[in-house]
């Protein structure tokens, strides 16, 4: 029988590792499946709590922003349903985020017992996040039924579309702070405020044609955000601004491409400073 | 037959610095900011936790690694565990390697024991087909059947460890590893699963690789130790010749040893030595003699009282007794002798070494030396010459009768 020869050297080359990531898939569900039920095991509310996070912002911006304010929702008659898109989508992408940037040291205690690929628990805790999505998008398709809100056909392609932009972007981001987390332990600071920045930066409560200055909308354009969640409520609005996707398609890739080169850049070494 | 584990030229430099093991990004951005004035780089000091082990291990070889604390073992199976990159070398392995740094990694107290199980096994490297298999004998050898649907919050410690080891157990692979994890638990349990660990690795020729202090277990287990000594390899050989190897290593020259694997501490061991009344320096000490061990504790900046914990192990049979000293405050950047006198009278002669605890107010561990000290009594001249090899621990007079 032909033996698993495996060959240890001081880290030389660069690789993604996809084989060897395969090959723990077992893993992958396994830590997904721990957070999600320790998650849910721990509050009493439950699911109840994934549902009124997201419905509670959706209040809050309607009374502010809707009643008070009268920021338009652009070419969706009703603000709730306007905001619920796009916070569903920025609560995908925030809590990806500030789970993957802590999920190395939260696990350091495992890193430094045993081997596997690291990039499973920054994966796992994307995962986790997108288990609390589908609630939530739930609770999006009822609301949507009771305003009578259509939803044309290509949602099909544009749900889809602007969860996986949401998601990978968050990805990359996330990836990129947990191994930051690893090396400096004061970087988790900052990670809050730049999650609120990139809220802000994000057409959740306005509508990104609502800013009137084309420079600024030039620049969040590049928000990965906004392209999420231009697509995403493409099937809402029958208009999709193809700049903005492709602007933030582009960063998105761009935070990819950073997020798993400085991850695997220096996960060797994170059982030695974790 | 290739062999199981190659490991060619392996090495691995740790880089020292004063500061804790990971940095803060203001201290970086702080250093740089100064370097930008001073123009001085830090050149930082770095040491070798592992330097030129070449070693080759067949497979079915059952083999220890001793050495005192700081030798590299734990160095050498974090890397073979492909837990931490080596900086030289490498190694090569031929056959699924199971690993055991820890019993229980990844337990989570909100999930039942059943959960736990797959959680754990899963971690180790077993497949969940693999470990639904095996899920009935891991619950039936742990011996907590009645709670495995419990949360593992309501265990007891003693209970966590046993079902830890009934998935270690039961762990399949061809090349084992395990670190100091037996050091735990209970002892008929510990020995249950050194049995099984005996039993799989003589049925299925499966290589071990075994880190302990605990010479008793290495001896048990293994055909064959490697002694590693400040990061390089004293000797590969037989069981028996490395542990005498390593005894008299121990004591070699005068017993006084600086202690300096904690200097980073606030307070810490930083000597320790051996004497007679006489405070003649001494290693090998007569039965019945008084042994003086003289413990020097530095304090850099403590301010609280603190506890010395010593305890006297034998060799082979482990820990004889144990003697804690509570101490009061003292005065910071000064150091301190402590000296233990132990009488002898009741000791066999044997090989015995010492650990020293260091502890604070709330009995928490500060610095710990495990045989930070090694002494003998000498066999001449004492009632047990010509009567065997073991004479047990205790040396004591009983009163025989016997019927006419």
């Amino acid at each position: 029988m032909e033996k698993l020869t495996t060959r240890i050297q001081p880290p030389l080359h660069f690789s993604l590792g996809l084989r060897e990531l395969w090959h723990y898939r077992e893993l992958f569900y396994f830590f997904s499946w721990r957070d999600i039920k320790v998650k849910y095991k721990q509050t009493y509310l439950g699911i109840v709590w994934a549902l009124l996070q997201p419905l509670g912002m959706m209040m809050i911006f309607t009374l502010l922003f809707s009643k008070s304010v009268k920021i338009p929702s652009g070419p969706i008659p009703h603000y709730p349903v306007f905001v619920l898109s796009g916070v569903i989508v920025w609560n995908l992408f925030n809590s990806s985020v500030s789970h993957a940037a802590e999920s190395m040291i939260q696990n350091a205690n495992i890193i430094k017992k045993i081997y596997f690929p690291r990039l499973i628990i920054p994966c796992s805790s994307v995962l986790v996040a997108f288990f609390d999505f589908l609630m939530a998008f739930l609770i999006f398709i009822t609301l949507c039924v009771g305003y009578q809100q259509t939803i044309l056909w290509n949602a099909i392609l544009f749900f889809p579309a602007g969860i996986l932009l949401s998601l990978l972007s968050a990805f990359g981001l996330g990836t990129f702070l947990s191994a930051l987390n690893v090396k400096y332990r004061d970087f988790r600071y900052t990670v809050p405020f730049l999650l609120q920045v990139l809220f802000f930066a994000s057409q959740v409560i306005y509508p990104l044609p609502f800013i009137q200055q084309s420079w600024l909308k030039n620049i969040l354009a590049f928000n990965p955000l906004n392209g999420a969640i231009e697509l995403f409520r493409a099937p809402l609005t029958n208009t999709v601004d193809m700049n903005i996707v492709i602007a933030s398609l582009g960063s998105c890739v761009l935070l990819t491409i950073l997020g798993l080169f400085y991850f695997r850049k220096t996960e060797a070494y994170f059982a030695d400073i974790a | 037959m290739l062999p199981a584990i190659e490991i060619r030229n392996l090495g691995k430099q740790y880089m020292l610095t004063n500061a804790p093991p990971y940095v803060a990004l203001r201290d970086v951005i702080s250093e740089s900011v100064k370097n930008i004035f001073s123009k001085k780089k830090n050149p930082g000091n770095s040491f070798w936790a592992l330097q030129d082990i070449t070693l080759a291990i067949e497979p079915g070889e059952r083999i220890g690694i001793i050495g005192r604390n700081g030798a590299g073992k734990s160095t050498l199976l974090k890397i073979i565990s492909r837990i931490t990159p080596p900086t030289t070398g490498e190694v090569i392995i031929r056959g699924r390697v199971g690993s055991l740094l820890e019993v229980g990694t990844g337990f989570h107290p909100e999930l039942t024991g059943r959960e736990n199980i797959y959680l754990n096994g899963s971690i180790l490297g077993l497949k969940k087909t693999v470990i639904a298999r095996q899920l009935d004998a891991i619950i039936d050898f742990s011996g907590v059947e009645i709670f495995i649907d419990t949360p593992l919050k309501h265990y007891s410690s003693g209970m966590q460890l046993r079902l830890a080891f009934s998935v270690a157990a039961h762990l399949e692979p061809e090349i084992l590893l395990i670190d100091e994890v037996l050091a735990v638990g209970d002892m008929e349990f510990q020995k249950k699963c050194l049995g099984k660990m005996q039993e799989v690795s003589q049925q299925h020729g499966r290589t071990i690789l075994f880190v302990s202090h605990n010479l008793k277990a290495i001896n048990d287990i293994c055909d064959k130790a490697v002694l590693l000594n400040n990061g390089k390899m004293m000797i590969y050989d037989t069981v028996e010749k490395v542990i005498n190897t390593y005894i008299t290593s121990l004591d070699t020259g005068t017993n006084e040893r600086e202690l300096i694997s904690a200097t980073s501490k606030n307070i810490y061991f930083s000597r320790i030595n051996s004497f007679d009344t006489n405070r003649k320096n001494k290693y090998v000490f007569s039965s019945g003699e008084t042994v003086g061990i003289a413990i020097t504790v530095q304090n850099n900046d403590w301010s609280g009282a603190f506890t010395i914990g010593f305890g006297l192990n034998s060799f082979s049979k482990g820990r004889i007794l144990i003697s804690h000293k509570e101490c009061r405050v003292m005065q910071t950047k000064l150091s301190k002798e402590f000296v233990v006198w132990l009488p002898t009278e009741d000791l066999t002669p044997n090989s015995y070494s010492v650990d020293i605890s260091l502890l604070d107010g709330r009995k928490e561990t500060i610095d710990l030396v495990t045989d930070a000290l090694g002494f003998e009594i000498a066999l001449a001249n004492t009632k047990f010459e010509g009567l065997g090899y073991d004479y047990g621990i205790i040396s004591k007079e009983l009163t025989w009768q016997s019927t006419e």
